[in-house]
């Protein structure tokens, strides 16, 4: 689309849209939120960076094809999984460690590792519809 | 802010003792497959490694099934639920016989159509995803096999059914698109209804647990519409398999894909939903099977003799075949409404043997068609001159198909028609012989068509040769067939001690409730 004003605010909307599927993404431990939710607005984030400067340009972004993440998303997620086969757990147990990095403790999970991996799928899978819908409408 | 070890007593919500080693093998197949595919995901333009990853893959996933069946077999059914929760509210996988039994038979029904696929599904094809959307497809029928959850099977269904998708409308033809639609409206259908028969029962039982169901059911007869209940899972899943009169779906939808595409669904995918329909209504609610055996049994002689009916009317092999598929389902359901160790023994051996059969059926389809230049009857030809090992594989798969001896389809056949006998349903013996007899002259018309008659002028001719990938899948297949039909012992007591099993659960229900633990 050759709209100055959506090239010009376009790069900050994203930047921020990211940012915030991240956020809400760490937030679904305890509160709503989580990878699905999270990894839907970070493909509405790349939707509209492609709707500004157009698919290809969104291809070189992600570097690696959507397809491709999503399949890596998969894969984490059955790690976390069969991580509890190590700890003699059934599978996909949550197991939990709490380093202290820079005085303050983080807790971090298999957990999170698997909502990570939801959230690699999810913008993987649907980013891929997105960019083939919006070539064919370039067409 | 986080407590690191909570005062709370933890085994009243948690599996505390350490799991078991060979207890993994529960959710190893389901696990493995998704892996597998995300790996084929990853390295998705790089075809030319997809054959080796997903062949090695499958091979493993069958020796994983196969030490889980002998695990199984030695010490009952094993069970494990995920992220540690105590059943009824943690996702159970429990397998029995019955569940261990299917999950072998299709893994190597898979790694047959892995195999067979290296010569049949071109570059394009695995550009399509056809190694990944496979192993996805093997995700989802381990996990249908294996669960001991009846909302997680639903969830099974649909991973199944969104990978079968794909595979349907690889290569995108209009031709398949067409087929396509027809199958997955209909399959969307019957998931919907397994979907709101689900829903009852949560609002019925309050949990989704099957050995959990099965242990509540006594009480609930008095007041819960369980035969309501009952009737509206054997529709969805009769839709699923395809009986009579929902099955208008296959023939429509199965002769469209890659011939590999349509060997796999006939092998897995049906049986899929005929293990669904043996898990709920025989070890769920066997009583509530009793009130609607009389329905049951009509269906499957129906679905048989007009399935037989339908492959005598075709010209086109693949159509031929799948009306061939219906009309085994329908022995399978007549087994189910016969009920009993035999009758359902009958049903479990006929599936394995129908996925085995079919699926073989199927790649020999594409053979021929490769060898006699297309699938239509009016010019497929003089295929016994092209290549006489072919011919007499072929000849002894539409043995086994008819249920004639020495091969699989007979024994299967003797329990179904000796079960009817004994329950006094001579009309229903009547009718699978019948059927037997019917499908003998179908193929044996396509046998005398395509492979005795002297090749048609526009037929190619001449021995002919044929590569090794596409070969050895059949040769395999067809030794398993002979195989179970020569020595048929230790699968009919596995399938007899699989019946039992389903028969009186109480095995499986103390594998998920131990003693003492029950709700």
């Amino acid at each position: 689309m050759r709209s100055l004003i959506l090239r010009t605010v376009a790069p900050l909307i994203v930047g921020l849209m990211v940012l915030f599927s991240i956020f809400v993404l760490l937030r679904g431990h305890n509160e709503p939120g989580g990878g699905f939710i999270g990894g839907l607005i970070a493909v509405a984030a790349l939707s509209i960076y492609g709707i500004a400067f157009g698919v290809e340009t969104v291809r070189r972004a992600i570097v690696f094809h959507p397809l491709a993440i999503a399949g890596a998303g998969l894969m984490l997620s059955t790690l976390s999984g069969l991580v509890s086969m190590v700890f003699h757990v059934p599978f996909m147990t949550g197991l939990w460690i709490y380093p202290v990095i820079l005085g303050e403790e983080v807790p971090l999970s298999s957990v999170m590792t698997f909502d990570i991996g939801v959230y690699l799928v999810v913008v993987g899978a649907v980013t891929s519809v997105a960019l083939s819908l919006e070539e064919r409408g370039e067409d | 802010m986080a407590v690191s070890s909570p005062p709370v007593d933890l085994s009243a919500a948690l599996v505390l003792e350490p799991v078991a080693a060979l207890d993994w093998l529960v959710i190893l197949p389901v696990a493995w497959c998704i892996g597998i595919g995300a790996v084929l995901m990853m390295v998705r333009h790089r075809t030319f490694l997809h054959p080796p990853i997903a062949v090695a893959a499958l091979g493993v996933l069958a020796g994983f099934d196969a030490t889980l069946l002998w695990h199984v077999a030695q010490n009952g059914p094993v069970t494990m639920v995920m992220g540690r929760w105590l059943p009824p509210f943690g996702i159970a996988f429990t397998v029995d016989l019955t569940g261990a039994l299917f999950a072998l038979i299709a893994a190597m029904v898979a790694l047959a159509g892995a195999v067979a696929a290296v010569t049949d599904i071109n570059d394009s094809g695995r550009r399509y995803g056809f190694y990944p959307f496979l192993m996805l497809l093997m995700a989802g029928v381990s996990g249908a096999f294996l669960t001991g959850d009846i909302f997680n099977l639903y969830v099974w269904f649909e991973v199944l059914l969104i990978s079968s998708f794909g595979l349907l409308v690889l290569g995108a033809e209009r031709e398949q698109i067409d087929g396509a639609v027809k199958y997955g409206f209909l399959n969307l259908v019957g998931t919907t209804l397994f979907l709101i028969a689900t829903g009852y029962l949560y609002g019925i039982f309050g949990t989704l647990n099957m050995a959990d169901i099965a242990a509540k059911a006594g009480p609930l007869r008095e007041t819960a519409p369980l035969t309501t209940l009952v009737a509206l899972f054997v529709f969805a899943f009769a839709m699923k398999a395809a009986a009579f009169p929902v099955n208008f779906w296959l023939p429509a939808s199965y002769h469209t894909p890659r011939i590999v595409v349509s060997a796999l669904f006939a092998g897995l995918l049906t049986k899929v939903g005929i293990y669904a329909l043996i898990r709920v209504s025989v070890m769920l609610f066997p009583l509530e099977r009793d009130d609607l055996s009389l329905v049951i049994a009509a269906v499957g002689a129906l679905t048989m003799v007009t399935g037989a009916l339908g492959a005598l009317a075709q010209t086109d092999t693949r159509r031929l075949l799948g009306y061939l598929v219906i009309s085994g389902i329908g022995s399978m359901l007549a087994g189910v409404a016969l009920g009993g160790p035999g009758g359902i023994g009958g049903a479990v051996f006929y599936a394995l043997h129908s996925m085995v059969v079919m699926t073989a059926l199927y790649l020999a389809a594409g053979l021929a068609a490769r060898l006699g230049g297309g699938f239509s009857l009016a010019s497929l030809s003089g295929l016994y001159a092209r290549h006489a090992l072919f011919s007499a594989l072929s000849l002894m798969l539409f043995f086994a198909v008819s249920g004639l001896p020495p091969f699989s389809g007979f024994w299967p056949k003797v329990m179904l028609v000796k079960a009817a006998l004994d329950g006094g349903a001579g009309w229903l013996a009547a009718a699978l012989l019948f059927t037997g007899f019917l499908t003998m002259i179908a193929t044996g018309r396509l046998f005398l068509l395509a492979y005795w008659r002297p090749a048609a002028a526009a037929a190619p001719s001449g021995q002919a040769a044929v590569p090794a990938t596409a070969l050895l899948p059949l040769i395999v297949l067809t030794a398993v067939s002979v195989l179970i039909g020569l020595f048929p012992e230790t699968l009919l007591g596995l399938v007899q001690q699989a019946a039992l099993t389903l028969d009186e659960p109480s095995a499986y229900l103390h594998s998920v409730f131990p003693a003492g633990s029950a709700p």
